[in-house]
């Protein structure tokens, strides 16, 4: 099912750890899609002079972080942004098809500490840019949504709003995923 | 490197003795059962005789027993061929929250069909409480539907009492018995059901061959259309071998069970007492003395569990996991949501279901190479990592 560099990354994972006195942290991911991934970077001249992470989630999520520390240490705060979970995927031969959208993102946890970086700074918090209306988030991959209701870019989930606690959920379902509340099936 | 299993609840091994009934169907007898001249007859004696020996499994008729493909396919056939064959009675079905797929989505497709579903909740050890069953039910019921056992959790179901009281209701009870018949003892008349699946796979037979009960007189249409067989109740020739294979599974069951029950239930025992003990923060899941005797089911908390099964395959070790990204559909299991355990902890899923030939060693060997698994994942975990921030608070 996955590639040797995605055993090997699975197995023995770089960069594992909390920077104590990191200079940025991002956080993407809820239990609710199984993965959670947390980023720690430390900055010097521009760079990205020490990567750590941690992850809760599956073999693809651990592999995943465990490369993109691996490839981000010592790029340039500008190229790490450029970097995308799709070269990510590429540089571990592939994930399987279910896996590239729930557990890839190592990317996104990455440009996160980042922006979290450049906001402690007091440049330009690109973080608000990015988050949409209202800051709302897909609360399966965490990516930025344009409103309630509709398609999430990022993973392409349908999501509605919770009528009754209002929170994201995956449109479709039973229930929500968050208070267990019946869902019309429209 | 030596390999273990620990994975009956995804398929039992086949029984040598099994293979070696099935080996002359698929090789010198080889003639359809419904043939008159004698290529047919030692055929369509084989499927009698196997008929005979998974009746007497369940105390049932042979005329009882339907030939099918999959466990599936029983609770399919169950659900759709009895919810329409009494269509004109009512449209409303009772299935409990913790049912298989092939029931819940069954049912889901019947409601398509204009019926309703009522499914039953569960309490936080995954069983059924047969008074929520009689609540549910209304004068438009026309079947109920509830598992033997749980194979995700292992939990034994009051089958019994929930039919007893559908008795009195005169509303036809079907049970999904996959995960225990051939395991525990299943007796349909004590059961008092009126349908009941059971497949090859789950005690030592081989896989794609697996029986419908259906007591005498059950109004019950076909799935499958277009052919005599079964009765008329379902189409196509029999997959003679694997129906042979079924009895032959059945015959050992029915005299092997007790002992291997005693024998594998105590290692699962061992296996529930010493595990917490070993691991912190580990909760079996499932109710613990009413369970499956091969079944031992756990949540690992801060850890997920596809991370767990692989890394136990490294070592050798074949387990499962009802962690969303453990299923092909990244969703958590639907039963442990349907227990109430959360997201993040059903993530943790990890079942141990052990077959014939484990052994205390095999046991052994799991409990010593688990905990560093758990200690390893845990190291990556950023939810270990704020648990151990918060308990040095």
């Amino acid at each position: 099912m996955y590639t040797d560099k995605v055993m090997d990354h699975f197995q023995n994972p770089r960069n594992v750890g909390v920077l104590k006195d990191a200079d940025g942290v991002g956080k993407v991911g809820n239990p609710v899609c199984g993965d959670m991934m947390t980023f720690y970077i430390k900055v010097k001249d521009q760079k990205l002079e020490d990567v750590k992470f941690q992850t809760f989630g599956c073999g693809a999520a651990i592999a995943v972080s465990s490369i993109v520390s691996e490839m981000a240490k010592g790029m340039t705060l500008e190229e790490a942004m450029k970097l995308t979970n799709d070269r990510v995927a590429e540089e571990l031969g592939g994930l399987p098809k279910n896996k590239l959208h729930c557990s890839n993102l190592g990317a996104d946890a990455l440009h996160k500490a980042i922006e979290n970086y450049r906001t402690r700074q007091g440049e330009d918090p690109a973080v608000e840019k990015k988050k949409g209306r209202g800051g709302i988030c897909c609360p399966y991959c965490d990516g930025p949504l344009e409103g309630a209701e509709g398609l999430c870019r990022s993973c392409h989930v349908k999501l509605m709003e919770c009528p009754a606690c209002h929170k994201i959920t995956k449109a479709g379902e039973d229930t929500c995923s968050h208070c267990g509340a019946r869902l019309s099936s429209t | 490197m030596k390999r273990f299993y620990f994975d009956h609840i995804a398929a039992a091994p086949l029984d040598a003795r099994v293979l070696e009934a099935m080996m002359p169907f698929l090789a010198e007898h080889f003639g359809n059962p419904q043939s008159l001249h004698s290529f047919g007859r030692p055929a369509r004696d084989a499927v009698e005789e196997a008929r005979e020996k998974v009746a007497r499994l369940v105390n049932a008729s042979a005329a009882e027993i339907h030939f099918v493909s999959s466990g599936s396919e029983a609770n399919n056939f169950a659900l759709k061929g009895m919810a329409l064959a009494r269509r004109d009675t009512g449209r409303h079905l009772v299935v409990s929250a913790v049912e298989h797929p092939s029931v819940l989505q069954a049912a889901k497709s019947l409601e398509r069909q204009g019926f309703q579903t009522t499914a039953v909740p569960v309490d936080r050890e995954g069983r059924i409480d047969p008074e929520r069953v009689a609540a549910a039910v209304t004068s438009e019921t026309v079947l109920v539907s509830v598992m033997l056992a749980n194979s995700e959790v292992g939990t034994i179901e009051p089958v019994e009492e929930i039919a007893r009281f559908c008795r009195s209701r005169k509303i036809p009870v079907h049970t999904d018995a996959v995960a225990a018949a051939g395991n525990i003892p299943v007796d349909v008349r004590a059961l008092d059901v009126d349908a009941l699946s059971l497949a090859a796979d789950r005690f030592y037979g081989p896989k794609g061959s697996a029986a419908l009960y259906a007591r005498r007189g059950t109004r019950i249409l076909p799935l499958i259309d277009g052919g005599i067989q079964e009765g008329g109740r379902r189409a196509g020739t029999e997959n003679v071998a694997g129906i042979v294979g079924l009895g032959r599974a059945a015959e050992l069951a029915a005299v092997e069970f007790d002992g291997r029950a005693a024998r594998l239930s105590a290692l699962r025992d061992r296996l529930i007492d010493a595990l917490p003990r070993r691991i912190e923060r580990v909760t079996l899941t499932g109710h613990r003395t009413r369970r499956l005797p091969y079944h031992a089911s756990f949540c690992v908390e801060f850890v997920e569990g596809e991370a767990m099964l692989l890394a136990l395959d490294l070592k050798g070790f074949a387990v499962s996991s009802g962690s969303a990204c453990a299923s092909k559909t990244l969703k958590a299991s639907h039963v442990l949501l349907a227990m109430g355990l959360d997201h993040a902890l059903a993530q943790g899923s990890l079942v141990f279901s052990l077959v014939e030939g484990t052994t205390a060693e095999d046991v052994d060997a799991l409990m010593e190479a688990f905990p560093p698994v758990v200690e390893r994942l845990r190291a990556l975990s950023p939810l270990y990592t704020q648990y151990l921030e918060e308990k040095g608070k």
